[in-house]
């Protein structure tokens, strides 16, 4: 009788160890019916978009198609742009992005923190901050352009502003928000200033300033492209300003498609990053299965 | 009574007042005219109702805030800036959630500029003597109040302070929990017989540790009276000694002075709570 129950209701398992193999099954067979939901969803979308377009039941010279997108996506590799190998415009926006993204992630932490650390500081600059905070900065792009031509600077530049508020914003936030008993402890530990914020403002920030990351990641990536957008002679900002003026859809959602590969790609390395610096944290802050969107 | 062999430690305060003006003017006292001395060595409790000032009392000591009035002197020293030799045991732990548990301890050894490896080395000792051996690498978050509490402990211990201030120190743990800690703290105390500022709600635990027990008054506070605890000394657990003849007499002769305070506190927030009600 037992041995039957036993069979029929699989939860009733007594030991330990078949209780964790369940488990371990079931976590298991979730993740490939969320993976085969992901998978269903992409054919759908790429196979209707496709036959759509070769019915006829969408302009494909306003629209494209999957297979154009790859057919183009190939001959760029294959045979470059009209301004030099595709590569190489991958390169030079990754480059204008990361440089912007490093430097205005320094200024931003920089100046949240000291900010953050000398309230007199932030009484008196904190309103001009707001104000440049609220113009539109995009626009500022095209005096960044005018001033520092069609280079690179102009874009690192662009991108550097971006991230910069993002992380400041955050940056200043997190020291504010310090616990006081942590900080008196230290004090009465001996700590000086410096080794205060060493030690405890900004540890206690970073959790702020990482949450920023991800957004200004992207923010630095948009940089980049609406500057090269606004005037320049290289990168996929231009490719796909290119490919507008000659009506070649494939050609921008090929380039579309290459810039979110880089987002993604630089999405994962914050993750991992993240994951390491916060390694302290309980898991249970940290939401493990759901990745930010 | 031992004290340090360096003569160090010992707290005084003379016509002590503590105002904070608040950024839109008003003016608060939280205490006034509080004189309070503690030997070299010498456990202190202070008992009071909620919001009478014995954490700011303590804050003063610390040298953390600076008196509106009186004077606040430390091994016989003025306190200026952080009272150098002092430690505090907060009731909330502040231990640092990022850095692993022999790391928090040997903070203080690292900001006096002591090598890394020796504080380390330090700090790995204290653990030891806490009971923590083998949880040097855990975060504070792995461990268990209990647990947490000794690190404070050790950490607060470890630059072998003169005197020791402790607010509300095990409030948060469980009864079990709280009767070993104190007397574990006893134990560690009797080491290195640092002035003791233990600030409780728990008058069984003011007296099971305690040489004198001091009251304060309903806010803003100031010194209603003072108990010496002859009970002798090692005392064991609070368990075993609070049905001791001397710690009941003891116990009705403080609550008593401390009840009157705690009655005139709740019928004041009582008070305050009716004019809001009746406002609103
Ligand atoms: N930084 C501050 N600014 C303004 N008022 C303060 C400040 N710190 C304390 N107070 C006030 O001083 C009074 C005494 O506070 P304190 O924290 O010392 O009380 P306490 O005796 O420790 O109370 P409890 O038993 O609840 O911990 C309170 O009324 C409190 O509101
Ligand atoms: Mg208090």
């Amino acid at each position: 009788m037992s041995a039957i129950s036993m069979t029929a209701v699989p939860e009733a398992a007594s030991d330990e160890a078949s209780l964790a193999a369940q488990a371990r099954a079931r976590f298991k067979r979730h993740k490939q019916l969320v993976l085969l939901g992901q998978v269903a969803i992409f054919l759908v979308i790429v196979l209707g978009w496709e036959i759509a377009a070769r019915t006829g039941f969408i302009d494909q010279f306003f629209f494209g198609s999957p297979w154009g997108i790859c057919v183009r996506l190939f001959t760029w590799a294959r045979d470059g742009t009209a301004y030099g190998s595709f590569w190489l415009q991958i390169w030079v926006t990754l480059e204008e992005s990361l440089l912007g993204f490093a430097a205005g992630v320094s200024s931003g932490i920089f100046f949240g923190v000291l900010l953050g650390e000398v309230p007199y500081l932030a009484e008196v600059i904190g309103p001009y901050i707001k104000i440049v905070n609220a113009l539109p900065r995009i626009v500022l792009g095209s005096i960044f352009v005018m001033w520092l031509g069609l280079g690179l600077p102009s874009k690192v530049l662009l991108a550097a502003v971006l991230v910069f508020f993002v992380v400041f914003f955050n940056a200043f936030q997190g020291v504010r928000s310090v616990d006081r008993n942590l900080i008196s402890n230290a004090r009465i530990l001996g700590a000086s200033r410096l080794q205060v914020v060493r030690h405890v403002v900004f540890p206690s920030a970073m959790t702020w300033i990482i949450a920023s990351l991800h957004v200004a990641l992207g923010f630095s990536i948009i940089g980049a492209i609406v500057g090269e957008f606004l005037g320049s002679q290289r990168g996929l900002g231009l490719v796909i300003a290119t490919a507008q003026n000659t009506f070649d859809a494939n050609g921008v959602f090929g380039a579309m498609l290459v810039i979110g590969g880089l987002a993604l790609g630089a999405e994962w390395l914050m993750s991992k990053i993240e994951k390491r610096l916060l390694a302290w944290q309980p898991s249970n802050t940290r939401d493990s299965t759901i990745q930010g969107i | 009574m031992t004290a340090r062999t360096d003569g160090l430690g010992g707290v005084e305060l003379t016509n002590v007042t503590k105002r904070f003006v608040t950024p839109t003017g008003a003016a608060m006292t939280a205490i006034r005219d509080v004189n309070l001395r503690i030997e070299p060595g010498q456990f202190c409790a202070i008992v009071g109702p909620t919001g009478c000032g014995k954490s700011t009392t303590l804050t003063l000591a610390a040298g953390l805030e600076t008196p509106s009035a009186g004077t606040v002197k430390v091994s016989g020293k003025p306190v200026e800036g952080i009272t150098r030799g002092a430690s505090f045991v907060f009731q909330t732990d502040a231990l640092l959630p990022w850095k692993p548990v022999v790391d928090n301890v040997a903070l203080g050894p690292m900001f006096k500029g002591e090598p890394k490896k020796e504080a380390m080395a330090k700090a790995m000792d204290w653990l030891q003597t806490v009971g923590l051996a083998g949880f040097e690498h855990h975060y504070p978050h792995q461990l268990s109040g209990g647990m947490r509490k000794r690190v404070s402990l050790a950490a607060a211990l470890i630059n072998d302070p003169s005197i020791l201030l402790m607010d509300e120190p095990f409030s948060a743990l469980d009864v079990q929990t709280r009767a070993i800690m104190s007397n574990e703290l006893l134990t560690l105390w009797d080491r290195q017989r640092p002035s003791v500022i233990f600030v409780t709600h728990d008058l069984e635990e003011a007296i099971g540790l305690a040489d004198k027990v001091v009251v304060i008054t309903a806010g803003p506070g100031t010194v209603k009276a003072e108990f010496d605890i002859d009970l002798p000394r090692p005392r064991g657990a609070v368990q075993d000694i609070r049905f001791d003849k001397r710690f009941l007499e003891l116990y009705q002769q403080i609550w008593a002075a401390l009840r009157e305070e705690v009655e005139q506190t709740y019928s004041r927030s009582a008070i305050a709570a009716k004019a809001r009600g009746a406002r609103a």
